[in-house]
């Protein structure tokens, strides 16, 4: 039973903010859900589907949420896969409304990490300390930062790559920031400043990582039907894919990652082609995630991956657009940023980007990474299109 | 004297101990560093778990490694705000690449940040760092 063009993002909203001592968490959520409502041109009594994570330490702040804006859907979902849990989410929505369980889910997401002070990669404890594999690793010092540093060196010994290459998608990135009003950091940056920034976990310097900000977005998914009688032009879902990849039992192969997987399936499903593809997204915890995910995805070969970043072709007016809203490492980064990128992929398809617009942009790949690209992590890809 | 104390107090964190994991931490206490084997299909694995993620059997066959293996990967860490790490950096986190065939999260010590390579081998140092638990580290073989 294939998806495609059966549902449509019918609206998005990203929060303006960056920082918001001032603000709780439910209050940006439900900002977040305001805004992407009057987006979609619907209302709250319209909304039969929730879907969210990241909330509170029980495992069940879905419902603290529902509570908060006196929701009772008919499908909740709560997949909590990491920062790519949103991209996921959007899929299953789509699922759940294709299969009947509901008509209008909204997926949303919401943080306070900068505001409470919250260190996301070099706090020392990845989330679930006591899970039956984390014995194994916390006695260590393990770092979110310094499970993907450990990629980053891998693929330097195996292929070459070098630290000017992974610089050279952070001064993309900050170029994109530069035209994005809402993105926390807008200076235009440059390779030398990239190198010359200090080193938090070998190879990776500090402009190697993202930044750490509040924040917030939602989206409001319905039937492709319902979305072509709606305020805007929908964002159709072509297809996806998700998975996760772990040590492996100790025999894994760092370098394949769960891109590998999530997006063959995603592709498949969808129909197209690399080729088709006209911007990506590509969840950018660290300049090395978006190298290892474009290899895995198969836009280029694995190894190739230092020279495909380079010479300026994931820039908005490149051969292949990534990550034109300034993305984790210049935008805003509030610990799990999978949602903005479905967001921005939906506005560079209703055309509505301004100064960082892809030209004649009809197919956008979204790829969102959560955990750690070192140790456990999962990965969710979806395709979308305008047509 | 209770100066000295609070100081060597051990503050990292500490694994959770269960009955499950419990034989390989305690041949760990005896400096000594096991993998499983699966006794049906033959499969390795580690960490060490109940039963075969192969064939799902529970039939365990412990295996005593050399404690020779080489660095698949590493990093020196410079930041990490967490007690007991952030009083050690920089520290030198690495998969070796046991020559059992697994691959395990460990630390690299009696090394400089600049001796780690990749491949570079090396040879398991045992730390007693409480009573009851001792971790597998690894130093440039000798």
């Amino acid at each position: 039973m294939s998806l495609t063009r059966k549902t449509a993002v019918a609206g998005v909203f990203e929060h303006p903010t960056r920082f918001a001592p001032d603000k709780s968490l439910f209050q940006i959520m439900a900002e977040s859900v305001r805004g992407a409502l009057d987006d979609a041109g619907l209302t709250i009594k319209d909304v039969n589907g929730l879907c969210t994570t990241g909330i509170g330490m029980s495992g069940m702040g879905i419902v603290g949420f529902c509570d908060y804006l006196n929701l009772t859907p008919n499908f909740v979902d709560s997949t909590s896969i990491g920062g790519s849990s949103f991209v996921a989410h959007t899929a299953h929505a789509a699922a759940a409304i294709h299969a009947g369980l509901c008509d209008v889910c909204v997926v949303v997401y919401g943080s306070t990490a900068a505001s409470s002070r919250f260190a996301i990669g070099t706090g020392g404890e990845r989330g679930g300390a006591g899970d039956p594999c984390d014995q194994y690793e916390i006695p260590f010092g393990p770092t979110t930062v310094g499970a993907y540093a450990m990629i980053a060196q891998r693929h330097m010994h195996d292929y070459g790559t070098t630290a000017e290459q992974l610089a050279e998608i952070a001064v993309t990135t900050r170029l994109h920031a530069s035209m994005n009003p809402a993105a926390k950091y807008r200076d235009p940056i440059t390779v030398e400043d990239v190198l010359a920034s200090r080193i938090i976990s070998s190879p990776l310097h500090l402009l190697d990582c993202c930044i750490i900000s509040d924040g917030g977005g939602a989206l409001v998914i319905t039937s492709a039907q319902r979305a072509r009688d709606l305020k805007k032009k929908p964002v159709y879902i072509l297809g996806a894919g998700e998975t996760v990849r772990h040590a492996a039992r100790g025999q894994r192969d760092f370098l394949e990652i769960a891109a590998a997987q999530s997006g063959r399936l995603a592709f498949e499903r969808a129909g197209v082609a690399h080729k088709d593809i006209d911007m990506a997204m590509i969840y950018d915890s660290f300049t090395i995630t978006v190298l290892a995910t474009l290899e895995n995805l198969g836009f280029c070969k694995r190894g190739e991956g230092g020279a495909f970043v380079s010479g300026g072709r994931l820039r908005f007016d490149g051969e292949f657009p990534i990550n034109t809203d300034g993305g984790g490492l210049s935008s805003n980064h509030p610990g799990m940023r999978g949602i903005f990128l479905v967001i921005e992929a939906a506005k560079q398809l209703r055309g509505e980007c301004g100064p960082r617009q892809v030209k004649d942009c009809k197919i956008a790949l979204v790829h969102g990474t959560g955990g750690a690209l070192g140790t456990r992590h999962s990965g969710a890809t979806l395709i979308l299109s305008n047509q | 004297m209770a100066e000295q104390t609070q100081a060597k107090k051990y503050s990292k964190p500490l694994p959770h101990l269960d009955e499950e994991n419990r034989p390989w931490w305690e041949a760990l206490q005896r400096h000594e560093l096991y993998i499983q084997k699966c006794a049906e299909c033959g499969d390795v694995r580690y960490y060490p778990r109940a039963l075969c993620t192969n064939c799902m059997s529970s039939q365990v066959q412990w295996i005593k490694c050399s404690g020779r293996g080489k660095v698949y990967t590493f990093t020196t860490t410079y930041q990490n705000q967490a007690p007991g790490f952030r009083e050690s950096i920089p520290y030198i986190m690495a998969y070796v690449e046991l020559e059992e065939g697994v691959k395990m999260l460990t630390n690299l010590v009696d090394c400089q940040p600049e001796q780690a390579k990749i491949g570079m081998p090396v040879e398991v140092v045992y730390e007693d760092v409480t009573p009851a638990v001792t971790l597998a580290k690894f130093r440039p073989a000798r």
